[in-house]
């Protein structure tokens, strides 16, 4: 029995992952959650708008690379972001005026705009793959490694290693950092506040004399940034594929009903809950287990309940429990 | 007026594959016959869901690849030596799973209390989910050692592929069951979100499961409805007519197999559409589309919604899994690593929206017209690109990578024509009655 390791085990492969993954997940909730509250529909082009932002950072970050421009220890893709949701935020932009806002102006049904969002996500899956090809793209640099397995191992003295990488600190971090943000927007600020309202009661805020472009615009905008910026922490950690970013649809649209569509502190809970459930269930818990258990219980077989190619798999479990038992979400959703 | 306008439609699809058999070659034009055939039938089945009754399924690659999976099981020969090895303990483990499943179902029906309820429902699943793995796992290991390169899977029945076809759609039914049963009746983007997961789940489970289709190392040589091309080129009989007609016999055999393909799918997709047609016009179409337009009032009527959109949900799963089976036929192979949603569940919705949703001539003209698009929107981005690029040297960079990237024109042209006729003709070429 060594407890210790199997917590710096525990914290190597499942907790520190499953915390920057969760990250990732809430941030893209949180958009399509946004888009849910305020323009009531489930927005089939947010995995590939979340890889259009990366792919623009990806450009800026190899445009500022080869300019010399370095942030030292942190990545450059840093220095990046601001391009990438700029010109995300355009498209996103130009996408409403010209696609959606016709069907907002008719009052299509909310089916519609989902199979509008489907031709938004060839287009945009298209263009991807034709400005950057559909391979693995590598744009991380800087400092690889906050504290490293053999660092870990040397300071502390312990068997185990615990690897903290740059870039998992730094989503957990900006995750933090646009979370409080963007509460601090919606709580405080007026814009923010008639995006509540209009969310809340779309008639008694049009009555109030909130202006509902304005408020259809700033979700579009915070959108575009929620997705650049969860696009390029995703692609960071692991690497810049595009059609990784489809995939992500479903853990991402599961966080956001978990939470409960609507609901922005949902989403956040949400991403968190998928993330863990998704990394403890297809981790192979041989290792903790034989720190943690005495010698005579020693596991002989991996102890992973789930290959990793199930992952979506638990993704798509806690969905139907969730919609089996509690449809509209733990934190009761449409509403902020 | 009407009629003529949908005489006109068919006659350009006609034409466009004239031309490409004229201009590139017979072998072509008769691939996109076949495939237009089968992307017709699907087409039909999203029609049949969506175009009747409204319901927004987008796994619609799930229910194909089952279709397929069916093919497998259906033709392949059998492996006796994995089933003694292994198969009855794969098997028992499965039986034993949907015991599990069941009496789950049951403890949450009976009993009363939440907290009991929610907690002994978690802990029979991990009970029955680790004895369930512990039969599981060493008749799956039993069975994948069982000569590894050429097998290492259970086989399947060895029965004619034909039979896989309709096989292949209860297989499909099945699975649309089972998810209709769960999303059907709460919220339309819920239904489409469980079907896109559980299409990933479909994928993810035939790709890695080894024992049963041979996962991504792909099963290759299932049986053929139509003859092989080498028989019919030893064939003196064949050769003798081909050389008569004036064809190579190397070709003519390769078309002559298409033909049979051509001829085969086009009963299917015959009956199918009869049926569908059938349907729409039947009290029960009538009651589908009444549903679909307001399904409050067809409640207050008496109407049972979620059944009746369950039942709709099914017929179209089916058919979509049909319509996999006969693919798979036509590839002899089921190749799971090719399964990709885009192509699969999107580009059929783009076929039914195009096409004319509710209408199931315009579903069958969406499934050809689209499915020609697909295919020759690379040759013409080529063309165009060459042309584009004409005044660049040829290494510029930008040549080379706009010459590269050619390939994923099509996704930018399927999503711009989906937008535009939403836009401007939002009922499709050929619109509902």
């Amino acid at each position: 029995m060594d407890l210790l390791n199997a917590l710096i085990v525990f914290s190597n492969f499942v907790f520190i992952p499953a915390l920057a993954y969760g990250s990732q997940l809430a941030l893209g909730a949180l958009g399509v959650t946004l888009i849910y509250g305020i323009l009531r529909f489930s927005n089939f082009a947010h995995g590939d708008t979340m890889a259009f932002g990366a792919m623009i950072t990806v450009l800026a970050t190899w445009w500022l690379q080869s300019l010399g421009v370095s942030l030292g220890p942190f990545p450059t893709a840093i220095l990046a972001l601001p391009f990438g949701i700029i010109i995300c935020s355009l498209f996103i932009l130009a996408t409403d005026r010209f696609v959606y806002r016709f069907y907002r102006n008719q009052k299509a049904k909310p089916v519609i705009l989902v199979i509008v969002s489907m031709g938004i996500m060839f287009i945009m899956n298209g263009l991807v793959r034709f400005i950057i090809g559909p391979n693995d793209q590598r744009f991380a640099d800087g400092e690889r490694f906050i504290i490293s397995v053999r660092e870990f191992k040397q300071l502390t003295g312990l068997r185990e290693g615990l690897a903290f990488k740059t870039t998992q600190g730094i989503t957990i971090i900006t995750a933090i950092l646009v979370v409080l943000i963007l509460f601090w927007f919606l709580n405080k600020t007026r814009t923010g506040k008639s995006m509540r309202a209009y969310s809340d009661n779309e008639d008694l805020a049009l009555l109030s004399g909130i202006n509902p472009e304005k408020v259809v615009t700033v979700t579009w905008l915070i959108v575009a940034a929620l997705a650049t910026v969860a696009g390029t922490l995703y692609g960071l950690d692991k690497s810049f594929k595009p059609f990784v970013y489809f995939q992500l649809l479903l853990p991402i649209f599961a966080s956001a009903i978990v939470g409960g569509l609507g609901n922005p502190i949902g989403a956040i809970a949400g991403g968190f809950i998928v993330a863990f459930s998704e990394v403890t269930i297809t981790y192979a818990w041989k290792k903790v287990l034989k720190y943690s258990l005495p010698e005579s219980l020693e596991p002989t077989t991996l102890m992973q309940l789930l290959s990793t190619d199930y992952k979506f798999a638990v993704s798509f479990v806690i969905l139907i429990v969730v919609l089996l038992f509690r449809p509209t979400g733990l934190f009761r959703g449409k509403a902020f | 007026m009407e009629n003529l306008k949908t005489t006109l439609l068919f006659a350009v699809v006609v034409f466009l594959i004239l031309i490409t058999g004229f201009v590139q070659s017979w072998n072509t034009a008769l691939l996109i016959l076949n495939m237009g055939l089968i992307s017709a039938i699907m087409s039909l089945g999203v029609n049949l869901q969506w175009g009747f009754a409204g319901l927004f399924n987008v796994g619609i690659m799930g229910f194909v690849a089952l279709g397929g999976l069916a093919a497998v099981l259906v033709s392949a020969p059998p492996v006796y030596e994995s089933w003694s090895v292994g198969g009855i303990r794969i098997i028992t483990a499965i039986i034993f799973g949907i015991f599990v499943i069941i009496t789950i179902g049951l403890w949450v029906k009976k009993i009363e209390n939440r907290r009991k309820k929610f907690w002994g429902a978690i802990l029979i699943a991990l009970a029955g989910f680790f004895i369930y793995r512990a039969i599981f796992d060493t008749g799956v290991v039993a069975v994948e050692a069982v000569n590894p390169a050429s097998t290492g899977y259970l086989g399947g029945l060895g029965f004619p592929i034909l039979m896989a076809w309709p096989i292949g759609g209860l297989l499909a039914a099945g699975a649309a069951w089972v998810i209709g049963k769960t999303a059907l009746g709460l919220r339309s983007d819920y239904l489409a979100i469980a079907t896109l997961g559980i299409a990933e789940i479909i994928i993810a489970i035939i790709k890695n499961e080894d024992w049963l289709a041979r996962g991504v190392k792909n099963v290759i040589g299932l049986p053929r409805p139509a003859p092989y091309e080498i028989d019919l080129q030893q064939s003196d009989k064949f050769v003798s007519t081909a050389n008569s007609i004036g064809i190579d016999p190397v070709t003519a055999s390769t078309l002559y197999v298409k033909l049979i393909y051509a001829g085969l799918f086009s009963i299917v997709l015959i009956m199918i559409f009869i049926l569908a047609q059938r349907a729409l016009h039947s009290p029960w179409g009538r009651m589908m589309r009444a549903i679909r337009d307001n399904e409050v009032a067809a409640e207050a009527m008496g109407k049972n919604v979620t059944g009746r959109h369950l039942q709709i949900f099914i017929l179209g799963s089916a058919i979509c899994g049909i319509a996999g089976a006969m693919m798979t036929t036509l590839d002899s192979q089921l190749t799971p690593g090719t399964y990709q949603p885009l192509r699969y569940t999107f580009l059929i919705w783009v076929m039914v929206i195009v096409g004319g949703s509710g209408n199931n001539l315009g579903a069958v003209l969406g499934g050809f017209i689209i499915w020609f698009l697909w295919v020759q929107v690379e040759p013409i981005g080529q063309f165009l690109m060459v042309i584009l690029t004409s005044g660049l040297a040829d290494d510029s960079a930008l040549k080379l990578h706009l010459m590269d990237s050619v390939a994923h024109m099509r996704l930018l042209t399927m999503g711009l024509l989906l937008l535009v006729v939403l836009r401007f003709s939002p009922r499709g070429l050929i619109p509902e009655k």
